[in-house]
């Protein structure tokens, strides 16, 4: 971990690392097909937390197995660092999955072997020394925050700290991808704050590229920079977090993020307004009334749809802007600190 | 009471029963890692071989023992040099225990979590790293479970072969004991309370022995 990563150094930023060209994936079943990809061309750069996000049964679990070969697609290409990862034979592949690592939603660790075995796994299989190994596995426990468990067992551990052996164990090779499948779904929403915090940590210390999948739009607005909505095996919108949040042009996006009946262009009133968009980051904060209460202004909600989900607030506000401009960007400031976005939109 | 015969019976018993037990393993190990290995969904799939393989052993297991060792005859006569016998006698054991240690270990590793095999994989491992370093050491102690079957079963299975002429207290027990008439049956008794005994401490030890090595207990 001491050791300068050599990433971070030499590599111009909005390098493409992953890249991949309309990647389909056929599932042959009983009576037909299902076509779990249909043409997803995406570009991951380096050192991006880059998010996929999609419905259950979007293809976001196969895209992600595709990108380590845990599954194959049917036709497409993926480029890994420029190298073809589909015209890989065995050998190729088991050194590339060295550099591509992944983490899991039911954490797969060894339940017969300890913390410290599990964490060292990957450095036998790559015939590091013994020595050398236990060096390394102290100092990831260490970056795991997890140096007291080393002789403990799995299932001895919470979840959270099984996610940090995992993520521990997939560091061990010093990767320059982290594939995370559903890595906080298992988790409770204290202890998904704690792994997320690890993974940005990872990202900017080690400049290690992660690539997440989830369902949960709260993940993807608190660490990624960009994000793809999946949605019937396509990418329905792909843009930076802010960006896609705040534009929300596809369906699929609008459901995502609870704004389920509404076109955001029919929102668009007779007066100037502010959008105030929810997306479960705070917990019954009573916002409006600490708006009110701060700011000192009278609010004017014209419409809101917002709803509970997993009890956080997903959904958007339209309320009426204030027309002196020095209160409207105080009103803006107030909210956006309360981690909330806001956009003004003008009438017509 | 003939208890030097007892004596005798109970090490030629211990002795056809671990010959057995070992060399059935060292078949039906790998056997089991084939069959789990080579299905659709293994790590290897190879659907034909598997079938086969499945099939040949479902062929064996089908055949009663008893008929096993009858048929068995003219190869156990060239494979260990006589057809009669205690040392004999392990050949036709052999032949009937490893098919079903297969089908027993096939079992155990397919209990290991589908996801750890693909977490082994995604971390680059070599199809043998996951054989040795996942699969076998993940199952130990479903194996100790299962291998205290196993060897119940030989144990039972050895005082079949006074059919041929092979010793063991379970084949003095029916040569010494019943087959001799009503004045003899005590011996008999003996000799199945020493078999009840064995199997009872192989039992218990293969009990015991899972819980220790199994870490998923807290």
């Amino acid at each position: 971990m001491s050791e300068a990563n050599p990433i971070l150094e030499t590599s111009a930023p909005e390098t493409p690392l992953i890249e991949v060209r309309n990647l389909r994936k056929v599932y042959q079943v009983p009576g037909g097909e299902v076509v779990a990809l249909d043409g997803i061309d995406l570009t991951i750069n380096r050192g991006q937390i880059y998010g996929i996000i999609g419905m259950s049964g979007a293809g976001k679990s196969t895209l992600i197995r595709c990108l380590n070969r845990l599954d194959t697609p049917t036709d497409g290409q993926i480029l890994i660092d420029g190298q073809n990862i589909l015209a890989m034979n065995n050998k190729q592949l088991m050194q590339m999955r060295r550099k591509v690592s992944m983490i899991f939603q039911s954490f797969n660790l060894l339940m017969q072997k300890t913390v410290a075995r599990n964490v060292r796994y990957p450095l036998e299989i790559a015939g590091v020394p013994k020595a050398k190994a236990n060096e390394r596995v102290k100092e990831l426990l260490k970056l795991v925050e997890l140096d007291g468990k080393a002789d403990a067992y799995p299932i001895q551990l919470s979840g959270g700290q099984r996610q940090r052996v995992a993520i521990a164990r997939a560091l061990a090779s010093d990767p320059e991808v982290l594939l995370c499948d559903e890595a906080t779904s298992a988790l409770d929403p204290m202890t998904t704050q704690s792994i997320l915090a690890l993974l940005q940590d990872i990202n900017q210390r080690l400049g290690i590229t992660v690539v997440l999948i989830t369902h949960e739009m709260a993940v993807i607005r608190q660490i990624c920079n960009r994000v793809a909505i999946l949605d019937g095996g396509r990418i329905a919108e792909e843009g930076t977090v802010d960006d896609v949040f705040i534009h929300t042009r596809s369906a699929a996006g609008k459901r995502l993020f609870g704004i389920l009946s509404s076109d955001e262009d029919d929102t668009v009133s007779d007066v100037p307004a502010l959008r105030v968009v929810f997306d479960g980051g705070k917990e019954g904060m009573p916002i409006i009334a600490g708006l009110v209460k701060n700011c000192g202004v009278d609010v004017n909600i014209l419409s809101a749809d917002i709803k509970p989900i997993n009890g956080k607030p997903y959904g958007q506000m339209l309320i009426e802007r204030p027309e002196d401009d020095a209160v409207c960007k105080q009103v803006i400031e107030y909210l956006t600190a309360q981690g909330v976005t806001v956009k003004e939109v003008v009438n017509g | 009471m003939n208890w030097s015969l007892i004596w005798q019976g109970f090490l030629e018993t211990c002795m056809m029963t671990f010959w057995t037990s070992i060399i059935s393993y060292a078949i039906g190990l790998p056997l089991g890692v084939l069959l789990v290995i080579t299905r659709k969904d293994g790590i290897r799939p190879a659907p034909t071989f598997n079938a086969v393989l499945g099939a040949v052993i479902n062929f064996l297991r089908s055949i009663p023992f008893i008929l096993l060792i009858a048929m068995l005859i003219p190869v156990t006569r060239v494979v260990m040099g006589t057809s009669i016998g205690t040392t004999a006698s392990v050949f036709p054991l052999v032949v009937s225990a490893t098919p079903y240690i297969a089908r027993v270990v096939e079992q155990s590793f397919l209990e290991v979590d589908g996801g750890v095999i693909e977490a082994a994989k995604a971390m680059g491992s070599s199809t043998w790293q996951i054989i040795w370093k996942v699969l076998i050491p993940e199952s130990v102690p479903s194996l100790v479970t299962g291998a205290a079957m196993a060897v119940t079963t030989i144990l039972a299975y050895t005082a079949m072969v006074s059919a041929v002429g092979g010793g063991g207290i379970g084949a003095y027990a029916i040569t010494k004991g019943y087959q001799r008439g009503k004045k003899y049956y005590d011996f008999m008794y003996v000799a199945s309370a020493v078999l009840v005994l064995m199997v009872q401490v192989i039992a218990i030890t293969g009990t015991r022995l899972t819980r220790r090595l199994d870490h998923r207990i807290r």
